[in-house]
């Protein structure tokens, strides 16, 4: 099991050919409490860097871009009825959709932890 | 200048503080060949008396609804508007605030936007409904946009019972934004098929009832037929006040419902300001335009109101917005809930009856006049009028006459072969007098 | 046993300091049900003539079931919405000093000629011959604006400002459809500090949005256009005076780069209000700019509308306008409604409102220009103009100015590196002048400034009025700074309501009243 980030936010946990993908602890913080999550219906092939999903708060809204190329094959159920898990569990309860990777060489481009810890600290 | 506060001191001591020698030099920026030395080439100052007079000789020249027999309808109406409800709008607290971005001191706007919505989801028969639009037409042309949002298709189909100049504005934004419109032929009668119009690219139909010519029309096969083949139907009306009487389009399957709310609360006014109606099923609210008012606590748990799903406007989601929409007919929108308010179930449902029965009168009345026929079986307060001759010319004869006898339709669609076809309205303010007037007018104008 | 608003339902209930009143009210402040929670279904504030007996024509469709609306009588109605009223802030309650929304006195004489029979209960169809008087205050108004901005037309109809931008750049793309580039002019150029209606237009009639970005000194330059400039550009939006209350210095020059790339000269005219008088945007090189009849000429916002937006367009943009428009028939005036009525010249693009517009808005407007006249316009616009530099002067030295090189046009911009380390937001700042009983100013916009406060204070007010506003936010700004947190994050203290929780009305969207649930049922 890897995980991966993007200078975007999201992150990509991947165990075997399948990537759950949400946002970082950092990216909800700065959205605020999310009131509102659009996801992509299952089945849709999303191209990296494509719309994967909306988070919303009450002020902001924000495109999830998806992290590699693939097919959606889940979506997290919860999130319509309980967007706070965003804020609360990002990393976990607050997932929003798992890929099936097309191409995993695509995960070469994202950041490890370390890396993203690092573009962290270069952004504020 | 009696708007204009600060007198000459003021204004040197005050160019003093912030370091400036005159007025001009913070207007620097502005190149100096494109500042104006003098005025515009426009009248002085004037004091309050003589605008009146200016004012009041240019509304002089013009005929009030309210000062003759008046039978014009077709998509405006003149309804009685309680005394009350045009002090009430005048309340400076009212009249002058703004869109209430801070909650905390606009719950006063925010608790009847509460009311309002409440009202027109009722009426209609929706799950909710939003703020208001700028009126009816431009409402359809939103309703129309949504509609292909929700299906993501983008070809709408236009029944010919719905207002000639709505239809022109949702053409003119579809034309505009790259999208199809499929208009059937004007339908005085009501014997359309538009079932047989719609295909797998249709994203909505778009249906009025009472439509422009005054018939009644049955939205259940139609909400049927769309929904079948996963389309919406958009149900439109521009008589708010039919609603009090005949069933709710929600009650027959609308997905969005909109229409025009000038009927209750709110004046003629040459077409404007009026108050757009919009309301639509709950699982579509992501995709409504316009603003949204909802319920909330505040810090010590009170119950108070906010401007809510925001994120849908153009301040926040910018080019992604549901709609360019910002300002939108606050004050109108009082004016409909406060004249709601005072009818109540009991006194819209009586109002109505009025309506209907004051209508039924006059096309028996006109029924009984030589070459004159009633075209619209089922109707409101409002049918067309088949003449025996030019209804354009008829109806001036008859304003001279004193009688303002109503719409042509020649005026809404010229060059439609419908030169002898005229629109009658008739509301709780006609009287016996008025309808024996308009049929002696008519008498004497053919 | 308390109530849905916290309120004990019988006497001898109200203990202690959780309910320092019985009722909840304090004093003058009266707290105020919903209209469903008081109104009845049997109860009306109408008396209706009875209907004499018809035999019904509804045709079978009339309704089956109650509506579920309520009724008040008259003297529950006023009550209860003079109590609403009591919970708002307006322009007549203090300073609304609400950046970019022009929030000055709305005179009373224009709602007294708005109201005059003879414009207030006409209908938008009756006979032409009937209306002429109104057909003459349009025109008359037209000419004012078109004097006024330097223009050839104006298309009147459009309903607000968003709605004249559309008008405006449904203009631009027929004009260029009829140059046959419709299919190769589809970008249009936005900064970055525009408003949101320009993008959500642009977008919303199928054109793909292009930011510009703003220079450091807060304005557009022109070679940041001109290096976007192609042949696939229709048009740039730019506001002007800008977003961030200044003077665009550039924009003729960027007015002569647009014309020259074959492209138009969008102007948002929402900040035509510091220019009135003082400079004719026509003379600028703009092709169209709507003007919002309810800020520059004072129509009244009415808690959110209704506006107008009538938007003036440039000799090559004239022939585009859409229906109606007026027309001089001899010694009458005539109403065209239809394009193939509209002559030769003239090639509408449509028609974007059912009827001629927003008529009790022209009214007012002119109501308002003819007793400011030429020379009270050009004086509102300078006393604007000075009003906002003087507030500035008086609060720079506590708060940032983000681009203190550009005087301010009618309104001033801070930015929040001030408050950096307070432990204020611009959010708290905002919501503790609220307790001094001002109105916030627009916060959080122009975007491309941090943690922006964006000051109107608009030309209705006295020195003495902008003495204590500027000592107010004075006497706060040193607060925040010394760290009285308190005041500000748990502000507003004495309002109506204290701070409500946005997120939970997102989170749960609650749009209407329900009847409440049963007790029983809703115990279970």
């Amino acid at each position: 099991m890897t995980t991966r980030y993007t200078k975007d936010h999201e992150y990509i946990r991947v165990e075997g050919d399948v990537g759950t993908v949400g946002i970082t602890d950092y990216a909800q913080n700065a959205l605020g409490d999310v009131v509102f999550v659009e996801l992509p219906d299952l089945g849709k092939k999303l191209t990296k860097g494509g719309e994967a999903a909306v988070v919303e708060s009450v002020k902001a809204a924000s495109e999830v871009y998806a992290p590699v190329s693939g097919e959606v094959v889940a979506v997290n159920d919860k999130l319509p009825d309980s967007p706070g898990a965003v804020n609360e569990d990002p990393a976990g309860q607050g997932w929003f959709l798992k890929i099936k990777l097309a191409n995993k060489s695509e995960l070469e481009g994202l950041m490890s932890e370390a890396e993203y810890a690092d573009y962290l600290k270069s952004i504020s | 200048m009696r708007y204009l506060p600060l007198s000459a001191e003021d204004r040197g001591a005050m160019l003093a503080k912030i370091g400036v020698k005159s007025v001009d030099d913070l207007f620097s920026d502005i190149p100096a060949d494109k500042l104006l030395k003098e005025p515009v080439a426009l009248s002085h100052h004037a004091s309050e008396l003589s605008v009146e007079r200016t004012l009041g000789a240019m509304a002089a020249k013009n005929i009030p609804a309210s000062s003759v027999p008046f039978f014009v309808g077709a998509g405006a109406y003149k309804h009685h508007v309680p005394a009350s409800v045009d002090h009430l709008i005048q309340r400076s607290e009212f009249l002058t605030s703004y869109t209430p971005y801070q909650p905390e001191i606009a719950q006063g706007t925010l608790q009847y936007l509460f009311e309002f919505q409440t009202q027109v989801a009722l009426l209609t028969g929706m799950e909710v409904a939003n703020a208001s639009m700028y009126d009816g037409s431009t409402g359809t042309g939103e309703a129309v946009l949504m509609a292909h949002r929700v299906t993501k298709r983008r070809k709408a189909v236009l029944s010919g019972g719905l207002h000639p100049q709505y239809a022109d504005v949702v053409r003119t934004l579809s034309e505009m934004a790259g999208d199809t419109v499929v208009s059937a032929k004007p339908d005085v009668t009501a014997t359309e098929d538009l079932a047989k119009l719609i295909d797998a690219e249709t994203s909505c139909i778009v249906v009025q009832s009472p439509d422009v010519f005054g018939n009644i029309r049955d939205l259940r096969p139609l909400a049927a037929a769309a929904q079948a083949k996963g389309a919406l139907l958009i149900a439109v009306f521009t008589e708010a006040m039919s609603l009090g009487l005949i069933e709710s389009p929600g009650a027959q399957g609308a997905d969005i419902v909109v229409g025009e709310g000038q009927s209750i609360g709110n004046g003629l006014n040459f077409g404007g300001p009026y108050v757009g109606l919009f309301a639509a099923k709950q699982k579509y609210v992501r995709q409504m335009p316009g603003r949204l008012c909802g319920e909330t606590v505040d810090a010590e748990g009170k119950r108070g109101f906010v401007l809510t799903l925001s994120t849908r406007e153009q301040h926040i989601r910018r080019d992604k917005a549901t709609s360019n929409i910002c300002t939108n007919s606050g004050l109108c929108c009082l004016a409909f809930t406060i004249h709601m308010t005072l009818l109540g179930e009991k006194g819209l449902r009586a109002t109505a009856e009025l309506n209907h029965a004051n209508a039924v009168e006059l096309a028996e009345m006109l029924e009984a006049v030589k070459g004159v026929k009633v075209l619209t079986s089922a109707f409101f307060n409002e049918f067309t009028l088949k003449l025996p001759g030019n209804a354009a010319e008829i109806i001036e004869k008859m304003a001279k006459k004193g009688v303002l006898a109503g719409v042509p339709v020649s005026r809404l669609l010229p060059g439609a072969g419908l030169d002898d076809l005229l629109i009658v309205a008739n509301t709780e303010i006609n009287t016996d007098q008025d309808r024996a007037a308009f049929v002696a007018a008519l008498k004497g104008a053919l | 046993m308390l109530n849905n608003q916290g309120r004990p339902t019988s006497a001898g209930e109200a203990t202690g300091s959780a309910h320092p009143t019985f009722t909840g009210n304090r004093a003058l402040m009266v707290e105020e049900a919903l209209l469903f929670e008081i109104g009845r279904a049997d109860t009306t504030g109408v008396d209706v003539v009875k209907a004499k007996p018809v035999k019904s024509r509804l045709g079978g469709q009339e309704r089956k079931k109650p509506i579920g609306l309520v009724g008040l009588s008259e003297p529950e109605a006023v009550r209860h919405f003079v109590r609403l009223s009591q919970k708002n802030y307006g322009i007549d309650t203090g300073l609304f000093p609400l950046g970019s929304c022009t929030m000055k006195h709305n005179p009373r004489l224009n709602e007294k000629m708005a109201r005059l029979p003879g414009f207030g209960d006409i209908h938008p169809l009756q006979p032409q011959s009937t209306v002429q008087g109104a057909l003459e205050l349009i025109e008359e108004l037209a000419r004012y604006l078109m004097v006024l901005t330097g223009t050839e037309a104006v298309a009147m109809s459009p309903k607000a400002g968003a709605h004249g931008e559309l008008a405006g750049m449904m203009a631009i793309k027929a004009a260029i459809e009829a140059k046959g580039e419709g299919a190769t002019r589809r970008v249009v150029l936005v900064p970055e500090s525009a408003h949101g209606t320009n993008p959500a237009t642009a977008a919303l009639i199928g054109f793909e949005v292009k930011p510009v970005p703003a220079r450091a000194d807060g304005t557009v330059h022109v070679r940041d256009v001109k290096k976007l400039l192609g042949p696939d550009v229709a048009a740039i939006m730019l506001t002007n005076p800008n977003t961030c209350g200044i003077f665009e210095p550039q924009v003729v020059e960027i007015a002569r780069a647009m014309k020259k790339a074959g492209a138009y000269f969008y102007c948002d005219g929402a900040n035509f209000n510091a220019i009135v008088g003082k400079a004719k945007p026509g003379d600028l090189g703009i092709d169209a700019m709507h003007i919002n009849l309810h800020k520059t000429f004072s129509t009244p916002h009415g808690g959110g509308g209704p506006g107008a937006g009538p938007v003036v367009l440039s000799k090559r943009l004239a022939a585009f306008a859409p229906v109606p428009f007026i027309r001089r028939k001899g010694k009458k005036l005539e109403l065209v409604e239809h394009a193939a009525d509209a002559g030769a010249k003239q090639k509408p693009f449509g028609r974007v409102t059912a009827f001629h517009g927003q008529m009790g808005m022209y009214v007012r407007a002119l109501s308002y220009m003819l007793s400011h006249g030429a020379d009270g316009m050009k004086q509102a616009s300078e006393d604007a103009v000075l009003n906002a530099n003087y507030i500035r002067a008086g609060l720079q030295d506590l708060m940032s100015l983000p681009f203190p090189k550009h005087p301010s046009m009618h309104e001033a911009l801070f930015d929040d590196a001030w408050l950096k380390d307070t432990g204020v937001t611009t959010l708290d700042f905002a919501k503790a002048m609220i307790d001094e009983g001002y109105h916030p100013m627009t916060m959080y916009f122009p975007l491309v400034v941090h943690g922006a406060m964006l000051i109107e204070p608009t030309e209705s007010e006295s020195r003495a009025s902008l003495d204590l506003f500027i000592m107010a936010l004075r006497d706060l700004a040193m607060r925040a700074k010394r760290g009285e947190t308190e005041r500000f994050s748990g502000a507003p203290y004495h309002a109506p309501r204290r701070r409500l929780d946005e997120t939970r009305a997102a989170r749960n969207p609650i749009l209407r009243w329900v009847p409440p649930q049963p007790i029983q049922q809703a115990a279970e």
